[in-house]
């Protein structure tokens, strides 16, 4: 039998948000949305309520047709560097809409993730951690879930919109935290075709079915309990709050005029079921944008993912702002990986994670940052050299969490952040 | 440098590597002029790099702020015979053996004048004197909003034709670079273009392999062609790929090729197949041009050869050039060239052709049959 080892939740060990918020501010919001009768204090905590949005450039998006141009240069490419809103700072031609958002984004330019390889990439850029024999840390999500989200929230804390695929629930991102902190995954945005009741069956026999299968879970985790049995129950339980909150995913219910400000495609309707989420209280969500694998034809390849990208990612800024969330909602665009400077006879880039990019912006974020930078072709980091243990610590001092405390699974401490990194406080308001 | 005749039937077997001119960074594009005295050469270093045949000087021409392609010229008389080196080359070698060898080199002859016509990434379109010692940028017109992908000139040297990401095709005066005409239609990036041999028609393909049929009295399109095969949205990548990177007339007007990747399962990987296919022109009917050999890559230029034969050349994992003859849509002939080749040249006269190297040199290819054995594709 699998031992439950995720965080206990006893009063020793309750890794609460209100212990790990780091302000005043958080200390209101741990009260808890329950406790505010005043519309007017409500609105106060929800702007306070802070969130996390990820959106992850899958594949390895190339950092110098993005965030670090080096045009005319041996590596730099094709495409020209453009003035952003902020004096002094250029990003690539390819994203002008995001240009003029640069006052509220922060960059790093001097990131070492130190790996080449799309899997270790994902993990360790969402952990923030190396991967380590004997221990599998927990996803950003399932810790801003875990310290950001509050019980009163009728929907799961932790959200992935995947390109396409299925949908499903319990994704394996929480480990210690436990299964109630692990992400639901919705293919093409969309909850699981199966989820909801059939036309057949009535209402009353539905509450009876379920009922019988709580029984059935109850007797057998009394002397069976195990991480598996509860990822089981726990799953039945995202379920339902999925179909109770059903409207939420719908974003054929925004105006027409905001539809249009993300763009009429697969990603900008992600885009906008992101902040619909983030709005209705989902403390993370992470959209995917596929594909930026670009071995061959990097340039024709990054027109056109890069054209579907910058319009939704500079309206969502504009919403968020519009909104009164985006001081709230911490917004980062990572990847697993950059790209090669070098371009190869396919012109292509390849795998590359020495010296790349991200961009932050939103909740605790200095807008119009830019720390570190690479040298004249991109080929190393010339200053200020962070790794994604940097990050972490970035992201969740960002939403006013301390990044130093730790989680304890089976009664171990577990930093909740690399302790060999600490923030980037260039970046952090 | 003895320039032989055009042969009148092509044998592929007899191309030799003639010249290589090396640049510092890798090449995109290759033209012959009209006189097939140069080669140029687009370069990643924004530049357009003249290599002079006869000489073997090289020339760079600098105003580009981005990668160029496209190349096409103006040349006050088109139809020209093509240069005949011969004569001076004798009399060089005839003053250096009388003189010793350095002492006293004759002026090369002064190449006939025309102009060189430059499409960029930026959308840009530059106007150049191609024959010119110091050339610098006549005019630059702003083209196209994107990339602007291919430049063609029509068969009386009048107007000058660009295509771009803009998803428009644009003519110009060739005189002055002033615009006439955009020709909308297409819905995706077009990637290529060419005049009809005789004048009063333009063929435009994009990344989706829509070929349009412009009619240039009216500006409006006649017909659309399928070249589809060489085109994917890759489900995997969620992205398209494809596109005609090449596209030639025949000179009687009676066919024209484009060439791409096709049988693509792997966009980002380049995984798929080199293809042209060519189109006659009455009935606008396709036929695929196939590699012999199980190539993996793209065919980046495709050209007919006066003696009846189609070229086309391109690159994966290594550079080829294949050439097919007759009705067989099998190629003939394959040819394992030292670089990835991301363009390729024909000469007017069909004596020679070029590829553009990703490694940064122009090869440049006869058909005397003397010299190294060109290396054949190794068998898996």
């Amino acid at each position: 039998m699998l031992p439950c080892n995720y965080a206990c939740n006893t009063a020793d060990h309750a890794t609460t948000r209100r212990a790990f918020l780091g302000s005043a501010v958080g200390a209101t919001a741990a009260l808890g949305m329950a406790g505010f009768a005043n519309p007017a204090h409500a609105a106060e905590l929800k702007k306070a309520q802070k969130r996390v949005l990820v959106i992850f450039l899958e594949g390895g998006v190339s950092q110098l047709e993005t965030w670090d141009p080096k045009p005319n240069t041996d590596t730099g490419g094709p495409f020209k560097a453009i003035q952003t809103s902020v004096a002094g700072t250029s990003i690539c031609e390819l994203l002008p809409l995001s240009a003029k958002q640069m006052h509220r984004i922060a960059l790093v330019r001097s990131l070492n993730s130190q790996t080449d390889d799309h899997g270790v990439g994902h993990n360790v850029m969402l952990t923030g951690r190396k991967m380590e024999p004997g221990i599998v840390y927990p996803h950003l999500g399932a810790v801003s879930a875990r310290l950001l989200g509050s019980n009163a929230n009728a929907l799961p804390g932790h959200i992935r919109i995947l390109p396409k695929g299925g949908s499903g629930f319990n994704g394996a991102d929480a480990t210690f935290l436990g299964p109630k902190f692990a992400s639901v995954g919705l293919g093409d945005g969309k909850p699981p075709a199966d989820l909801f009741r059939p036309g057949n069956l009535t209402a009353t026999e539905d509450d009876e079915r379920d009922a019988f299968r709580k029984r059935l879970d109850q007797r057998f985790a009394k002397s069976r309990k195990s991480a598996a049995t509860d990822a089981y129950t726990e799953s039945f339980t995202q379920a339902e709050r999925v179909v109770k909150q059903a409207a939420v995913f719908d974003v054929d219910k925004e105006p027409a005029k905001i539809a249009d400000k993300y763009g009429r495609h697969d990603f900008g309707r992600h885009m906008l079921l992101a902040r619909r989420l983030l709005e209705a209280g989902v403390t993370y969500v992470k959209v995917s944008h596929s594909n930026y694998d670009t071995h061959h034809e990097n340039f024709d390849f990054h027109i056109e993912q890069l054209g579907e990208f910058d319009r939704p990612f500079a309206a969502l800024l504009d919403d968020l702002a519009d909104r009164g969330m985006l001081d709230s909602t911490l917004v980062v665009v990572m990847s697993e990986m950059g790209r090669t400077p070098r371009i190869n006879d396919r012109y292509g880039r390849d795998h590359w994670g020495r010296a790349w990019s991200v961009a932050l912006a939103g909740a605790g974020i200095k807008g119009g940052a830019v720390v570190g930078k690479t040298n004249a072709n991109g080929t190393a980091i010339a200053d200020r050299e962070v790794w994604s243990g940097h990050l972490f610590h970035t992201y969740l001092q960002a939403v006013g969490l301390d990044s130093t405390k730790n989680f304890y699974p089976n009664e171990r401490p577990v930093p909740i952040a690399d302790p060999k990194a600490a923030a980037i406080t260039e970046v952090l308001a | 440098m003895d320039i032989p005749p055009p042969r009148p039937v092509l044998d592929p077997t007899t191309a030799r590597v003639e010249r290589e001119f090396k640049h510092v960074r890798p090449l995109i594009g290759c033209r012959f002029d009209p006189s097939g005295r140069f080669l140029f050469a687009t370069a990643e270093d924004d530049s357009v790099q003249r290599f002079d045949l006869l000489t073997g000087t090289r020339t760079a021409f600098v105003g580009h702020t981005s990668w160029a392609r496209g190349m096409a010229f103006v040349a006050p008389n088109p139809t020209a015979a093509p240069m005949d080196a011969s004569a001076w080359q004798k009399a060089q070698a005839a003053a250096q053996s009388l003189v010793g060898f350095g002492v006293a080199a004759l002026p090369a002859p002064k190449a006939a004048p025309f102009t060189l016509v430059t499409a960029d990434y930026h959308g840009k379109l530059i106007w150049w004197q191609g024959d010119s010692d110091a050339p610098k940028p006549l005019k630059t017109v702003a083209a196209h909003d994107g990339y602007a992908r291919a430049v063609a000139v029509s068969p009386d040297g009048a107007t000058v034709a660009s295509c771009g990401n803009d998803q428009k095709v644009k003519l110009w005066k060739a005189a002055d670079g002033t615009a006439i005409r955009t020709l909308e239609g297409h819905e995706s990036h077009v990637y290529n273009l060419a005049f009809h041999p005789n004048g009063t028609r333009l063929v435009s393909c994009d990344l989706k392999g829509v070929v349009k049929d412009w009619n240039l009295k009216t500006g409006k399109s006649e017909r659309d062609l399928d070249a589809k095969i060489l085109t994917k949205y890759d489900p995997g990548f969620m992205a398209d790929i494809g596109g005609a990177r090449g596209m030639a007339f025949k000179a009687d007007g009676s066919a024209f090729a484009v060439c791409g990747i096709t049988n693509v399962s792997n966009a980002f990987a380049g995984v798929g197949n080199p293809l042209a296919v060519t189109f006659d022109w009455d009935s606008g009917k396709a036929k695929q041009l196939k590699p012999k050999d199980a190539f993996q890559g793209t065919m980046w230029g495709v050209a007919f050869h006066p003696g009846g034969a189609v070229l086309g050349a391109g690159g994966g994992g290594q550079g080829r050039v294949w050439f097919w003859k007759g009705d067989d849509p099998a190629s003939a002939h394959v040819l394992t060239v030292p670089a990835n080749a991301r363009d390729l040249a024909l000469s007017s006269d069909g004596a020679r052709f070029a590829i553009a190297g990703s490694n940064g040199t122009a090869y440049v290819y006869n058909f005397s049959g003397t010299g190294p054995v060109p290396q054949m594709p190794k068998k898996k």
